[in-house]
């Protein structure tokens, strides 16, 4: 074999390693974002996964033009669910560096902007009680599922 | 029967025709109560039902704030100290007529018309009139542009110019929406009624009455059948849902 066909295959293979390398590199792990409380979903993981913007792209239409507010899909409850705390006590947002939604969606690097509208953690009254100054908001993450339609009082699988 | 029981009793003869009773029967005595309670979660707002206000102004105080601050603390309305640009989804006006010197005082907020010139000029369709009355911004496509704000002859609407953070869970804003009295839709559809109104009502001034101007036996058709009201520049013919006496 001449010496320059050699070299270029050395070459060759030279590059196809480095590329594979590069290639592996650039697949960083999948990120497995912390759960923190309730045992399921309302959907398997790999649904969520995959849908959960489109379920709440219909669901915010649903609610806002046509007042359903079933809570399957409410990203109300969303938030009550996978809102984490801190030592202190106080509710971190949902979309703090580490925190839920922005372990995939930096990941993915998908843009986040429910929350500069939407609440990013659940209401927090340092003076006084939820039930008593809004007495009409169920909320989710107080007594996680419990006395709503549709949900378990553990949180369980819900059936619209 | 209490008002919001004869709606919930509007709402379940709705639901009955439209599905038949032997399939709410079958489906077992558990979704009968359900449905007895309030509008239920998974059903639309009807058409049947006109939300209005009625306020009373012989009985509102000049000075007095108590609905504002209701709707301030309701919404999360805390403001950057800015009065010319901080949202405001209700005010207090003190009117005098030139002739006798007369003060009033009143509350003016959205007058959630029938024919709101808000939504006649949105260009995305995000101010929209719900089926039961209430005029909203969708802030989901609202782009900002506050052609509402100029044609609203109640300067009703408000700009987010800021950034804002931490919002209350049920009434989501941002910057670049515009926003207004949402008549507190969250609570209406659980059921309840206004903050302001709930606020006027817990301090005693009774200055305001909120119901279904379509049922002939609530109390605000009541009223609005017998007692002296008005709307806001009548003269535009809005037919607004918000209407006071004694002015």
């Amino acid at each position: 074999m001449p010496i320059r066909a050699l070299t270029r295959r050395v070459a060759c293979f030279a590059l196809l390693a480095a590329g594979a390398a590069g290639f592996a590199v650039a697949h960083a792990p999948v990120p497995e974002p912390q759960v923190v409380r309730g045992e399921q979903c309302v959907a398997p993981t790999d649904v969520m996964r995959r849908d959960h913007m489109d379920f709440l792209h219909h669901q915010r239409d649903a609610t806002v033009i046509e007042g359903l507010r079933t809570p399957r899909f409410s990203l109300e409850r969303c938030v009550g669910c996978h809102a984490d705390k801190d030592a202190s006590g106080t509710y971190l947002r949902v979309d703090a560096p580490g925190q839920f939604c922005s372990t995939c969606h930096e990941y993915a690097a998908v843009e986040l902007d429910c929350f500069g509208c939407h609440a990013a953690r659940p209401y927090q009254d340092e003076n006084a009680g939820i039930d008593a100054r809004f007495p009409f908001h169920g909320l989710a993450f107080r007594q996680p599922h419990a006395g709503r339609p549709g949900i378990g009082a553990t949180g369980s699988v819900l059936h619209d | 029967m209490t008002e919001s029981a004869r709606l919930a009793d509007r709402y379940r003869r709705r639901f009955l025709a439209a599905v038949g009773v032997g399939a709410v029967l079958g489906s077992g005595a558990i979704r009968l109560v359900e449905l007895a309670a309030a509008k239920p979660d998974d059903q639309p707002v009807s058409g049947e039902v006109r939300w209005g206000m009625m306020i009373d102004t012989s009985k509102c105080a000049e000075g007095c704030t108590d609905c504002v601050d209701a709707c301030n603390d309701e919404h999360g309305l805390d403001g950057f100290g800015r009065p010319q640009t901080d949202a405001q989804w209700i005010r207090k006006l003190e009117v005098r007529e030139r002739a006798t010197g007369k003060v009033t005082s009143l509350p003016m907020l959205c007058q959630h018309c029938e024919h709101p010139p808000c939504v006649d000029v949105c260009p995305t369709g995000a101010s929209f009139r719900r089926a039961d009355g209430i005029v909203l911004v969708n802030k989901h496509t609202c782009i900002g542009c506050r052609y509402c704000m100029m044609a609203c002859p109640y300067k009703a609407r408000s700009f987010v110019h800021e950034n804002l953070t931490d919002q209350r869970p049920w009434s989501p804003r941002g910057k670049g929406t515009v926003e207004s009295c949402t008549f507190c839709v969250h609570r209406i559809d659980r059921d309840a009624r206004p903050a302001c109104v709930e606020a006027c009502s817990a301090a005693g001034h009774g200055a305001m009455v909120f119901g279904d101007l379509n049922d002939p036996d609530s109390d605000i058709a009541r009223r609005a059948r017998e007692v002296p009201s008005r709307q806001v520049r009548p003269d535009l013919d809005l037919n607004t849902g918000v209407r006071y006496e004694g002015i």
